[in-house]
C-alpha cells in the first residue's frame, strides 16, 4: 500500500513544482515588462548613449528576453541572485542578512497562532449556534478585516506611549535575554496573530463542524461521549486535512501582514527589505525577494496537501 | 453587537469559500452595523468633498499634531492642516479605487470564467493553469512587483489591484458556471441552437450573478485593505493626493503624541472594512437560506 501513497507524493511535488516555474515566469514577465529602459531609469535623463549601452550589458539587458529568463532562473538554483541595483551588493547576501529574522518571527506568530485558533475553532464548533460561537463569530468575523497597522498603532498607543511596558521599534541587537526577547517580539506577534487567529479559527470551525454534522458523532453521542471528547477524539482526527490547508492559506496571509508589522516597528527582516527595494525600483532585489516569499507559500500548500493526503485514506485511492 | 438569535437554523454550512462566511449565527445586528458603518463611509466618500470646511492641501493652523478643538475637531497633521478636511476628501479615493478595482476584477473573473466554462477543454485547462499560478502569488507580493516595475498613479494601483484578485474571481466565477453548465436548462439552450455567447449572457450570468456580487464584495474589503497598506507602506497614491493610508503614513510620527492625525484614518479604514465585512456576511447568510 505504499507504493500509491509515494505516487500520490510524487505527482503533488511535481504540479508544485510545475506551478512553481508558472510563477517564476509571471514574475520575470513582469519585472521585465517595464516601459522604457531599466538602464536609462537608473542613470537618469542626463547619462550619455555610452553609459546606457555599458550599464545594459552589465545587466545583460541586451539579451533577448528568453535567454535572459533561463539565466535568471538558473542563477536562482545556484543561489547567484545576481547584484542589487540601488547599492551593489550581492542580492543574496543582503537575503542572507535578512532572512533569519524574518523566519523567527513568522515562526514564533505561528506557535503563538496555531494553537489559540485550533481552541477558539474548537470552542466555537462545541457551543455551535449557543451565545459563545455567537459571539465568537461576530468578533472573528469583524477581526479578520482589521487592517493590520491599526492594529499595530493601537498596541503601540497603549503599551509603549500610554503604559511605557514595550519599546515602540524593535531593537533586536539589544536583546540580552529572555525578558528582552520578550519584549520586542510581543506587539509585532500579537499584531500579525489578530487578523491570523481569527482567519483560521473561523475555517476551523467550519472543518470541524462539517465532521459533527456526520453518522459517526451522532453514533457516538448517542453512545454518551461527551462534546470534549467527541471533538478531540472523533471529529478532530478526521478534519485534520481540511485544517491543515486552512492553516497555509491564512499563514499566507501573514506574508502580507509581515510587510506591514516590519515596516512599523522597523524590524530588519526581509520584508522591510523588499519594500526599500520597491521604493529603490531595485529590480534585481525585489525579483529574488517576490520569489522567496512565493516559493514558500508554496511549500507552505504542499505541505498541507501532503497533510490532508496521510490523513484521509479516502483520498489516496482516488 | 449583541448576538440574540442564538436558535437560528441548524442548516448545514456553506462550502468552504469563501471561508469565513458562515450561515450560522447571522443576528440583525450584524446586518444594521455593517449597514451603518458602511453607509456612513459611502455618503463621506460622495458628499464629504463639499461637507469639507478646508481645503486638502491648505495650512490652516501654525500648530502641527495640534489636539482636538472646536475649529479642528480631529485636531490638526504633521504640517498643521485639518486632518477632519483631509479625511472628509481622502475618503473619495479610498472608496472609489477600491470599488473600481472590485468591479473590474470580478468582471474580468465572471468573463474568463463563463469562457472557461463553455469552450473546449483544453482551453479550460490552460486559462486555469495560468490563473492558478497567479494565485499562488501572495497578494501583497503581486501588487508590490507591479508597483515597483510600473511605479504608483492611480491608474496603475487600480490595475495592480486587478491583478492580484481577478484571478480568485476567476476561480469561483468559473466553479459557479461550471456547475450551472452542467444543468439540463443549459443543454436545453444548445440544443435549441443557442451560441455560446448568448448561453454565457442570458442563461449561465442570470443564475451565477448574486454569488459573484457577494464575492466582489469580500474583494472590496480586500482591496480597501491592499490599497490602504500600499499607502501605508508610501507605495501607494503619492502627494498631493492622500487617501486614508497615506494620511496614517505621513502622520504616524504624531503618534507617540496619541496625536487623531494618525489614529483618526486608521480607525476609519477599519470601520470601513469591518463594516462592509459585517454587511456581507448578513446580506448573503440571510441570501442564502
Amino acid at each position: 500500500m505504499h507504493s500509491p501513497v509515494l505516487r500520490l507524493i510524487g505527482r503533488q511535488l511535481g504540479s508544485a513544482l510545475i506551478t512553481l516555474i508558472l510563477v517564476s515566469l509571471v514574475i520575470f514577465a513582469i519585472t521585465s515588462l517595464l516601459p522604457g529602459d531599466t538602464a536609462k531609469l537608473v542613470l537618469g535623463q542626463f547619462a550619455t548613449p555610452d553609459q546606457v549601452a555599458a550599464l545594459r550589458a552589465k545587466l545583460g539587458l541586451d539579451q533577448p528576453a528568453p535567454l535572459r529568463y533561463l539565466h535568471w532562473l538558473g542563477g536562482l538554483m545556484t543561489g547567484h541572485l545576481g547584484v542589487s541595483a540601488s547599492n551593489d551588493m550581492p542580492v543574496s547576501t543582503l537575503i542572507a542578512q535578512r532572512l533569519p529574522a524574518s523566519l523567527l518571527l513568522a515562526g514564533i506568530t505561528t506557535l503563538v497562532s496555531v494553537p489559540l485558533a485550533l481552541g477558539i475553532g474548537m470552542i466555537s464548533a462545541m457551543y455551535r449556534g449557543r451565545l459563545a460561537d455567537s459571539a465568537l463569530n461576530v468578533v472573528t468575523l469583524a477581526m479578520v478585516a482589521i487592517p493590520d497597522f491599526l492594529v499595530a498603532i493601537l498596541l503601540i498607543l497603549l503599551f509603549a506611549v500610554h503604559l511605557g511596558w514595550l519599546p515602540a521599534l524593535s531593537y533586536i541587537s539589544s536583546i540580552h535575554g529572555v525578558g528582552d526577547f520578550l519584549r520586542v517580539y510581543a506587539m509585532p506577534v500579537a499584531t500579525l496573530c489578530t487578523v491570523l487567529v481569527a482567519q483560521m479559527a473561523r475555517m476551523t470551525r467550519i472543518a470541524l463542524i462539517n465532521e459533527l454534522d456526520s453518522a459517526y458523532i451522532e453514533m457516538a453521542r448517542l453512545k454518551g461521549i461527551g462534546p470534549v471528547r467527541c471533538v478531540l477524539v472523533h471529529a478532530l482526527p478526521n478534519a485534520i486535512g481540511p485544517i491543515a490547508n486552512a492553516i497555509a492559506l491564512s499563514l499566507s496571509y501573514l506574508m502580507g501582514g509581515i510587510v506591514i508589522v516590519e515596516t512599523i516597528f522597523n524590524y530588519p527582516g526581509l520584508a522591510s527589505l523588499m519594500v526599500d527595494a520597491v521604493s529603490n525600483q531595485d529590480l534585481p532585489l525585489v525579483q529574488a525577494c517576490a520569489m522567496l516569499f512565493c516559493a514558500f507559500y508554496l511549500l507552505l500548500i504542499l505541505l498541507a496537501e501532503l497533510a490532508a493526503l496521510l490523513a484521509n485514506p479516502k483520498l489516496r485511492t482516488r | 453587537m449583541s448576538t440574540n438569535n442564538a436558535s437560528s437554523s441548524r442548516a448545514s454550512d456553506a462550502p468552504a469559500f469563501p471561508p469565513w462566511r458562515s450561515r450560522l449565527a447571522h443576528t440583525p445586528a450584524k446586518l444594521w452595523v455593517g449597514l451603518s458603518l458602511f453607509g456612513f463611509w459611502l455618503f463621506i466618500a460622495v458628499f464629504g468633498a463639499w461637507l469639507a470646511p478646508h481645503g486638502m492641501g491648505a495650512m490652516v493652523s501654525n500648530q502641527v499634531f495640534a489636539s482636538p478643538s472646536l475649529a479642528f475637531p480631529l485636531g490638526t497633521d504633521h504640517l498643521g492642516r485639518d486632518v477632519l478636511s483631509r479625511m472628509l476628501i481622502a475618503t473619495r479615493y479610498t472608496v472609489a479605487m477600491a470599488l473600481a478595482a472590485a468591479v473590474l476584477s470580478s468582471a474580468i473573473g465572471a468573463t474568463f470564467g463563463l469562457t472557461a466554462a463553455l469552450v473546449p477543454r483544453f482551453v479550460d485547462i490552460g486559462i486555469s493553469q495560468i490563473m492558478d499560478a497567479l494565485i499562488s502569488i501572495p497578494s501583497k507580493m503581486m501588487a508590490l512587483l507591479i508597483v515597483a516595475v510600473f511605479g504608483s498613479s492611480i491608474p496603475l494601483l487600480i490595475v495592480a489591484a486587478v491583478a492580484t484578485y481577478a484571478p480568485g474571481a476567476y476561480r469561483i466565477a468559473r466553479s459557479l458556471a461550471m456547475n450551472q453548465a452542467a444543468m439540463e436548462y443549459v443543454a436545453i439552450a444548445r440544443c435549441r441552437g443557442e451560441s455560446r455567447v448568448h448561453i454565457a449572457l442570458v442563461e449561465l450570468l442570470p443564475n451565477i450573478f448574486g454569488p459573484v456580487l457577494t464575492d466582489m464584495g469580500m474583494r472590496f474589503v480586500f482591496i480597501v485593505l491592499l490599497l490602504s497598506a500600499l499607502s501605508f507602506l508610501g507605495l501607494g497614491i503619492q502627494p498631493p493626493i492622500a487617501d486614508l493610508g497615506s494620511m496614517v503614513r505621513e502622520n504616524i510620527s504624531g503618534l507617540n503624541q496619541g496625536s487623531l492625525a494618525v489614529l483618526a484614518p486608521a480607525i476609519g479604514i477599519g470601520t470601513l472594512t469591518v463594516g462592509a465585512n459585517l454587511l456581507i456576511d448578513a446580506l448573503s447568510s440571510k441570501h442564502d437560506d
